[in-house]
């Protein structure tokens, strides 16, 4: 595909900017640097250039106009126009170019910048303008060398086209080849007579991820005397086609159809004897106990869960006016192969959710991400085709702050977590918060209505063989193999288009309903739709494509980013297309839903595929587990006690899962739309970090949002009921800390909780050979499970949608990399008036310190232990009911303005949350901690549950110690000397400057990794 | 095609200023979006605080000629992600106003923006907005020729950052938008803020203008090169622009993110200080200066119908 064909490349022409002399070549100067402190490799000085490729006839001075005029900036770039040269002072080079199709938006901008110099209607949905970038290096590296710079630093091998080399034999380009069309070629699969071994085989090599008794499933449907003669009549051979097969497998696919989270466990307890069977996690856990919780709530004239578990996102009413609408999802499998592009699709495609919940068109109003990685210093061996931790948490970062900077949605609230089983596959989650009217001309909103005769109308992108098996390979482990063709990468400014669009389009009535385009690609979207009218025709002849020699089945199944199904009525088809050319977004009539029962996909009317919708949307085998928990073995460790504890906070606040991430958080915009009232770091200091997020929903009222996430994986490994308690418990209080209320406390109060639970586990099916201890990894879901629905039921708060991803495995080199079981609860909650919202940071000397809840000796998983290399075994666990009490009560002191700073107990307990509440503006405090009975360490560090460090003002003592009684430990003041102290029994036990504390939590290795170092010691020239 | 939930409403408000556009009216401010551009919501907002109707319209209808600018009192070019930024920030959006003919006669909307300020109007870029007004030459303009002779690139750490800094307003500065201000905390949410100027005759002669209106400041009060009191490394630690009339004027940072005292990262510390502080955020006041002087402009302008109103 490489451009040596000399009839297109008389048409071509190359346009090289580089930077003028003089001029400051940050980029040049980072992969000079990047190479020496990763790979330690010494490139001696680093130009680089961007480079255009232009496919377009022009005349020697268009070319000219378009490079000086509207590609190179006056100020900063010379232009070189049709010569790949390098300059005298540089030995070697390294070109970075696209595969063919992959999304090329800087290529985009140009041939925009084109059209718009030329006067002329440039298509631009056909690519003409290629961008790459080349890197000049001082030093004569080894080619070795150039490409590991160029795989590790520069590019993906999966997605871009590298070419390294010396500059003395010429700089080779590339270019792909673009247009075209399918390939009108379709094939049959007999699976007649094929063993259980060859079924598995054929499910293997085509990456359909069926197990034997799915594709036995598959094989006696196309077998049935029924089939046979309905295909005959249709004109479809007697054997499943290959589109057939790969829409089966999609829609079966563990991604979409959640078959163990559906399926029937048989599950012991080793311990106690007990044995039940459970019918289907997700019905018993989470869809009864939210219809439970709901009954409550209407009991109660809170009627505000409108749609739960039934649509893209969850949705609850806000006001009379306007619906929240909440939805949380991981894209785990592609960030492991390629971080950039795993996360920023992972962050727009999950905001394509409440983008195209009901008829479509919410107004997005923030996103927030939950990051699980490995040790970003490991300095071990990597496996095949695994990739460092530290380059997947940088590619990962830089693809949330694109996906949400470039989309203008705040990135208001997230998490990141270290543990070394996260080194294989990464857990990215991604959530995001958007507000839909109750009605859109005249209908409500949130209903998704089809009848046979509308129009299927594909908008957004174009469609390439990315992300083909995108749902079927994230249902599998991961290994050396992964298909290149799984990785995608996200367009954000293609999606704004497409946003802009469907807001309008919704609000004018033009749209029946819509859905994303998103695992599984058309496939999905259209079956799932086609399920409500009860039968689609599709015709994919139609279907845009960017480049040629795509098969139909592949043009159905793929995953390419930024697409939406919508569905139009005939008759308003006028008007919405004359919309998109409007807008400039890419519209497209590809069928009607029908109401024959069949899904039918033909291409320039040939059968491509004819299936029927029951067998496809119920016809997998159920599957039946084996669960079996055994409490795992587990010891307290004896640590010597010691007489001063400054040395370990300031230990803690170092630590990785405890330090500032601050470098991360300020790369992504958290405040565009001016709505963030709560921020992640607030403070004069800018520096004092938050429990939970606060948004208002608009500028005409202070009504908002309070946005939490809870994740604690390390308690799993004692218990995971616990953890997923503690993580639900987590979020709760989060909530409570910034002045959220619990909902239902008093009748119609209308205080929505919304919550998604997002569960990521390692392969949890029994095999004696290669997962022998599925028994219990499964035990562990249930008992996740099991938590989950005490919690729901305690605080009567809803779960309103939820995802789980099963196979959170890496193989390579006979080694598997599992993650521990990993539950996050993300919630939502009303905030009447967030002029009222509670910041963490101490407000005022003088001031009482109080912790509220009660501390327990449950040091096991805690950062302490870990310090001291210990794990434990006495794991933090949640009293429901005392946590409620105490809960209820803060929210009546809030009431009553009664609370100036909350900060909630977690990570490093009360020593650290003490630490943190001072980052704001440099209080300190004095502290006397009481005699309890506890050891000292444990009163300091012990991570039990429900529990704040709360500040109140001097005059509000009484009133508020008469409010919470014995739930308030009065523990000190707040001072204005920066001096934190800690007393216990007549001793001082933590003398510490707060400035000096700071500095230890933000020179720690998250941002030392990431380049941002603290003001306060280090100076200012270094972080620049 | 209003970018707004209330779309109909909308229309009936393009036509209600059609009818009141002869009498001493509100001030009509347009502000653009589209392409990328993403804060148009609150750049509309800040205008409705300050007694202004804002209509937000999509690009290609003033591209298309459905809605002329010259409608109105103030063109605003809000921040974001236009055409994605890829081309450096901003370019793709003023190559686009500098060369897509919108008329037969090869009109250009730049055209018309050069027409509109000549009429005494006046144009505000923010962000994103501000570097298309610094690539199309509208800032600084001192050869008053509208050619571009400073840029805005890459910040020095390299980065995009979202913090919170204070600017001066220099007190040379004619800008009716810094009337009366003299510091200004606000957010600053960018890659590619610092300013390069390519000499140093250029440099001069925009101090001696006082172009520079706005510069970033450290905590004792003074004009700071330093990371991250000024983020971005520019030139003249300067944070934000105006040419020579002071009708045109563009900044980095976000006042417009910055409409409620709520929006401060310190806000619940100084509201225990001071209780009674005002609600407003201190963005506001650039909005409420412009459509004050634009207001007593056109009271001074038409004092007949000023008068006739009263009564």
């Amino acid at each position: 595909m490489s451009d040596t064909n000399p009839n297109t490349a008389q048409a071509t022409h190359t346009i090289q900017l580089t930077l003028k002399a003089g001029q400051h070549d940050g980029d040049g100067q980072r992969v000079a640097e990047a190479a020496a402190r990763h790979l330690g490799l010494a490139t001696g000085r680093v130009r680089s250039a961007a480079l255009y490729t232009v496919r377009y006839p022009l005349s020697e001075t268009q070319l000219r106009d378009f490079a000086t005029r509207c590609l190179a900036d006056p100020v900063l770039h010379d232009v070189r126009l049709n010569e790949l040269t390098g300059a005298a002072e540089f030995a070697t080079y390294i070109l970075v170019a696209r595969r063919p199709g992959v999304t090329d938006d800087e290529g985009t901008s140009a041939q925009n910048a084109l059209a718009d110099l030329l006067n002329e209607p440039l298509d631009v949905h056909t690519q003409h303008i290629f961008s790459k970038k080349l890197y000049l290096l001082e030093n004569d590296l080894p080619e070795t060398d150039l490409r590991r710079i160029a795989e590790e630093l520069l590019g993906n091998k999966l997605i871009n086209w590298l070419e390294v080399g010396r500059v003395a034999d010429g700089i080779r380009d590339y270019t792909p080849r673009p247009g075209g069309g399918a390939e009108a070629i379709t094939e049959v699969v007999s699976l007649t007579g094929l063993s259980g071994a060859e079924l598995l085989q054929l499910s293997k090599e085509n990456i359909y991820a069926l197990n034997l008794e799915e594709m036995r499933a598959v094989r006696d449907y196309f077998a049935a005397v029924e089939t046979q003669e309905e295909r005959k009549s249709a004109g479809l051979p007697a054997d499943p086609t290959d589109c057939e097969l790969e829409i089966i497998a999609q829609t079966w696919s563990e991604h979409c159809k959640h078959k163990e989270f559906a399926a029937v466990i048989n599950y012991k307890d080793t311990e106690t004897g007990e044995e039940k069977q459970i019918d289907s996690l997700f019905k018993t856990y989470i869809k009864n106990a939210t219809s439970e919780v709901d009954r409550q709530l209407r009991a109660n004239g809170n009627d505000w869960l409108i749609k739960v578990f039934s649509d893209n996102a969850g949705a609850v009413r806000i006001n009379p006016d306007s619906l929240f609408v909440w939805k949380v999802e991981t894209h785990n499998s592609p960030s492991a192969i390629d971080p950039y592009g795993g996360a920023i699709t992972g962050i727009l495609g999950n905001n394509r959710d409440p983008l195209a919940t009901g008829i479509g068109g919410a107004r997005l109003l923030f996103n927030t991400n939950v990051l699980c990685f490995g040790n970003p210093e490991f300095d071990g061996q990597l496996l095949t085709g695994q990739l460092h931790p530290r380059r997947i948490l940088e590619g990962v970062r830089k693809g949330i702050e694109d996906g949400g900077n470039k989309s203008g949605v705040p990135t208001v609230n997230g998490a990141i977590v270290f543990d070394d089983r996260y080194a294989g596959k990464p857990l990215v989650y991604c959530g995001t918060g958007a507000v839909m009217p109750m009605q859109f001309a005249g209908l409500d909103s949130w209903e998704k209505k089809i009848d046979a005769g509308d129009r299927i109308i594909m908008a957004g992108g174009r469609v390439g063989k990315d992300g083909i098996h995108g749902a079927t390979f994230s249902s599998i482990e991961l290994d050396e193999t992964a298909p290149a063709t799984a990785v995608q990468i996200g367009s954000p400014i293609t999606q704004k288009l497409a946003m802009d669009f469907l807001l309008l389009a919704a609000r004018r009535g033009l749209l029946k309903c819509s859905t994303d385009n998103g695992a599984g690609g058309l496939s999905s979207s259209v079956g799932e739709l086609a399920g409500i009218s009860g039968g689609a025709v599709v015709e994919l002849e139609r279907v845009p494509l960017k480049y040629p020699g795509l098969r139909p089945w592949e043009i159905f199944v793929s995953e390419s980013q930024e697409r939406f199904t919508l569905v139009v009525e005939p008759g308003k088809m006028a008007e919405i297309t004359a919309l998109g050319q409007e807008m400039e977004v890419e519209l497209t009539d590809i069928g009607y839903f029908t109401s024959d029962g069949f899904l039918d996909v033909r291409f320039d009317g040939a059968p491509v595929a004819r299936l029927n919708m029951e067998f496809l949307h119920e016809g997998v085998p159920r599957k039946i587990l084996e669960a079996e928990w055994t409490k795992p073995a587990a010891a307290e460790p004896e640590i010597p006690t010691a007489t001063d504890y400054t040395e370990t906070l300031t230990q803690l606040l170092g630590s990785l899962n405890i330090c500032s991430r601050e470098s991360v958080i300020r790369q992504y915009d958290h405040e565009v739309k001016g709505r963030t009232i709560v921020k992640p770091l607030m403070g004069a200091t800018g520096q004092a970090p938050q429990d939970a997020a606060v948004v208002r929903f608009n500028f005409e009222s202070w009504e908002g949002v309070a946005v939490s996430n809870g994740i604690l994986p390390r308690y799993g490994d004692l218990d995971a009921y616990d953890m997923s308690a503690g993580s639900f418990d987590e979020a709760v209080r989060q909530i409570i800390a910034v002045g959220g209320k619990l909902p239902n406390l008093t009748p119609g109060d209308g205080i929505f909780w919304s919550v998604n639970d997002n569960f990521c586990v390692p392969d949890s099916v029994y095999d004696p050979a290669s997962n022998p201890d599925g028994k219990q990894k499964l035990a562990k879901l249930v008992r996740m499970c099991e938590a989950l629905r005490d919690a729901t039921a305690a605080y009567c708060i809803p779960l309103t949608s939820g995802k789980d991803s099963m196979k959170n495995d890496f193989k390579a080199d006979g080694v598997k990399i599992s993650v521990p079981p990993t539950v996050l609860y993300s919630m939502t909650a009303k905030m009447e008036d967030v002029r009222r919202a509670v910041t963490s940071d101490f407000k005022q000397a003088d001031d009482v310190v109080y912790l509220l809840g009660e501390t327990h000796d449950e040091l096991g998983g805690s950062e302490f232990y870990a310090l001291h290399g210990q794990f434990g075994a006495n794991v933090p666990k949640v009293d429901f009911a005392k946590a409620k009490a105490l809960y209820t009560l803060i929210g009546q002191a809030n009431d009553q303005n009664l609370i100036q700073s909350c900060h909630d107990l977690s990570d490093g307990g009360l020593a650290v949350a003490l630490a943190e509440t001072t980052f704001g503006y440099g209080y300190g405090a004095m502290v006397e901690l009481p005699e309890t009975g506890l050891p000292l360490a444990t009163q300091l560090f012990s991570e039990s549950h429900s529990r704040f460090l709360a500040t109140v003002a001097p005059e509000d003592v009484v009133a508020f110690e008469q409010l919470l009684g014995e739930r308030a430990t009065r523990l000190g003041i707040v001072t204005a000397d920066g001096e934190l102290t800690v007393r216990h029994a007549g001793k001082t036990v933590i003398s510490a400057n707060t400035t000096a504390l700071r500095a230890a939590w933000t020179n720690g290795p998250v941002n030392h990794l990431l380049g941002v170092f603290s003001n306060d010691n280090l100076s200012h020239s270094n972080s620049l | 095609m209003v970018q707004d939930s209330a779309q109909g409403a909308h229309k009936v408000q393009l036509e209600a200023q059609a009818d009141a556009s002869g009498s001493a009216g509100t001030v009509r401010a347009l502000i653009l979006t589209g392409f990328g551009i993403n804060c148009e919501e609150e750049f509309a907002a800040a205008y409705r605080l300050a007694g202004a109707d804002a209509t937000i319209v999509h690009l290609n209808q003033v591209l298309h000629g459905q809605v002329s600018i010259h409608d109105f009192d103030v063109l605003n070019f809000p921040g974001g992600f236009s055409f994605g930024d890829d081309l450096g920030s901003g370019v793709v959006l003023a190559n686009k106003l500098r060369y897509r003919q919108t008329s037969t006669d090869g009109r250009t909307l730049l055209d018309d923006i050069k027409q509109f300020i000549a009429d005494g109007k006046f144009v505000l870029g923010i962000c994103n907005g501000f570097q298309v007004l610094v690539k199309l030459g509208l800032l600084p303009n001192l050869g008053g020729d509208v050619t571009p002779e400073v840029t805005l690139t890459h910040n020095a750490s390299g980065r995009y950052e979202d913090r919170w800094v204070t600017l001066r307003v220099n007190p040379a500065s004619n800008t009716p938008f810094l009337k009366g201000i003299d510091k200004l905390e606000v957010p600053v949410r960018h890659g590619e803020g610092r300013l390069v100027i390519p000499n140093d005759a250029t440099r001069a002669a925009i101090e001696a203008a006082g172009l520079n209106c706005l510069s970033y400041i450290d905590a004792n009060g003074d004009g700071t090169s330093e990371y991250p009191h000024n983020p971005n490394g520019a030139d003249l630690n300067c944070a934000g622009l105006t040419d020579p009339t002071g009708q045109v004027f563009g900044l980095m940072p976000h006042p417009e993110a910055f409409l409620a005292a709520y929006n401060h990262p310190d806000w619940a510390r100084r509201r225990r200080q001071n209780p009674g502080a005002s609600e407003e955020g201190e963005g506001l006041q650039i909005f409420k200066n412009i459509v004050a002087h634009i207001t007593q402009k056109s009271a001074s302008a038409a004092p007949a119908v000023q008068l006739a109103n009263q009564n």
